[in-house]
């Protein structure tokens, strides 16, 4: 593997002093959180950023803070070794948890952060490859050279870049309805995970790239029930290639609200809750649920362009989503 | 806001870093963009710790950060500054071998060896922290090292055995008595 390409690192001690010199060194900058992502993409020559603003010294990222609606509000910063261990979260938001610590693998869940996984860059086959590799087959619309690169090579016709969001957390965020809190030297504004995350292998976050996510306020989900299942060829180590994230409301085993989000099996986690909707207001049978899982999985459009057979990984999808539905369901 | 415009600014030359490496402390004169596993072996001479995929997949260049397992080849020395670091080299202060190195040694728990730094520093984190840890928290300790000649199993049982002595107050098998 090639090393690093040189750069500039910066250490701002505040989020003020970090947005500030985001905006004044862009377009030529990028931060970095745990680095997990960003350092082996620069050494694939996908990103190579003149100057590298580490975020480690600010201390306003950090933390884990109860909100007075009972929910949490999660700094960008914390590492997912700390969320997977924290007991709010377990007793929380055991979703979220359980997503952290099926982060690839024990030394990067203690260096990879919160917020570097939910805006971990979008993987394909035929990007996260050497530089040398993209260079034999000429580039792909994702990282394109000065003279070269405008193809997609897991779908030649394709006008649109197909690189898959594969981070853990996402689907989970957006199932649990998190608000994310973006800051630049223009100020701050906070959206909703699911209008983060956008259908697009290349622009596949709503962020401009002089902002900085701060944290994720999860709202209280008292007396929900939710998990996270992940589909990958080892128990450690390996990205999803299939996330599902369930969340129910029951009321005296009657579901009140229902929330269903794909992760893995496109540019943007999938959601997929208006699919479970006829769950609402019944007793879910296993006969009912079978049938959520026989709709909901037809949102899941997975493409050649990760780990295992991408129709099997479609139809795993469905059984992925009865398991999540029966797990949360269950009496 | 600064006065000055980015105020701890590290250019592209040679930046000087302090680092406190095996109970050592350092000043160094290195590119801010080398990592640390190119740090520790080729301008420390630490060669223990090694060079696998450098893309966080394999575990062979474990380290530890304040006695925290982290991967070297993904970590800037710029950022280690005031934390204590811990390689292979530094698992033991005296010329006798940790409990790990003896179990590893006398088990066949390294075969080619190249896994094994990895594995010794992550498993003396492990047993730093829980001194008669489960299998299944060895396992899940060691799941982000790669080893691909052992099957692991002879790994796992060295540990076990490292574990049992320390507990008996014993170290290698020249003063450990069943």
């Amino acid at each position: 593997m090639m090393r690093l390409p040189s750069f500039t690192y910066l250490a701002p001690r505040g989020l003020t002093e970090a947005a500030d010199q985001l905006a004044r060194h862009q377009p030529d900058a990028l931060v970095v959180a745990g680095g997990t992502d960003l350092l082996p993409n620069m050494k694939r020559r996908q990103q190579q950023p003149k100057v590298v603003i580490g975020l480690r010294l600010v201390a306003e990222l950090r933390g884990i803070a109860e909100t007075e609606d009972g929910g949490l509000r999660i700094g960008a910063m914390m590492p997912l070794a700390a969320l997977a261990g924290d007991p709010r979260l377990a007793e929380r938001y055991p979703a979220l948890a359980v997503a952290a610590n099926l982060v690839s693998t024990p030394h990067l869940r203690r260096m990879g952060t919160f917020g570097g996984n939910l805006c971990l860059d979008t993987r394909c086959t035929y990007y996260d490859q050497s530089y040398h590799w993209r260079e034999s087959i000429d580039f792909c619309m994702k990282c394109p050279d000065t003279n070269s690169g405008a193809i997609c090579w897991v779908a030649p016709e394709s006008p649109r870049c197909w690189a898959v969001s594969s981070a853990d957390t996402a689907p989970v965020a957006v199932a649990l309805g998190a608000r994310l809190r973006l800051v630049s030297v223009h100020g701050e504004r906070t959206l909703d995970a699911g209008a983060f995350f956008r259908d697009d292998g290349i622009h596949y976050l709503d962020r401009r790239p002089d902002e900085i996510l701060a944290d994720a306020w999860f709202p209280s989900r008292a007396g929900w029930r939710m998990t996270y299942l992940k589909l990958r060829r080892r128990g450690s180590f390996d990205f999803p290639v299939l996330g599902v994230a369930a969340a129910v409301k029951l009321s005296d085993g009657a579901v009140e609200q229902v929330r269903l989000v794909l992760g893995s099996v496109g540019s943007a986690p999938v959601d997929v809750s208006e699919a479970a909707a006829p769950l609402v207001g019944t007793t879910p049978t296993p006969a009912a649920i079978e049938a959520i899982a026989a709709t909901a999985w037809r949102g899941a459009r997975p493409l050649d362009n990760t780990d295992l057979h991408y129709a099997w990984r479609k139809k795993m999808a469905r059984v992925y989503v009865r398991r999540a539905l029966a797990e949360v369901c269950a009496a | 806001m600064e006065s000055s415009p980015d105020a701890m600014r590290y250019g592209t030359g040679k930046v000087r870093l302090s680092l406190r490496v095996n109970d050592d402390d350092l000043e160094l004169l290195v590119p801010v963009h080398k990592t640390l596993l190119e740090v520790l072996r080729e301008d420390l001479d630490l060669t223990g710790t090694k060079h696998g995929c450098e893309l966080g997949e394999c575990g062979a260049c474990a380290v530890l950060v304040d006695g925290q397992p982290i991967l070297s080849c993904l970590a800037l020395p710029i950022e280690l500054q005031g934390s204590a670091i811990t390689t292979v080299e530094g698992l033991t202060g005296a010329a006798e071998p940790h409990a790990l190195q003896w179990t590893f040694a006398e088990l066949g728990a390294a075969q080619c060896g190249y896994c094994t730094p990895g594995m010794l520093v992550t498993a003396a984190a492990l047993l730093a922290a829980e001194p008669r840890p489960s299998r299944a928290q060895i396992v899940d300790a060691l799941s982000g090292n790669l080893c691909r000649c052992t099957g692991y199993v002879k790994i796992f049982e060295a540990v076990e055995l490292a574990a049992a002595r320390q507990a008996d107050g014993a170290v290698g098998p020249a003063s450990y008595t069943p």
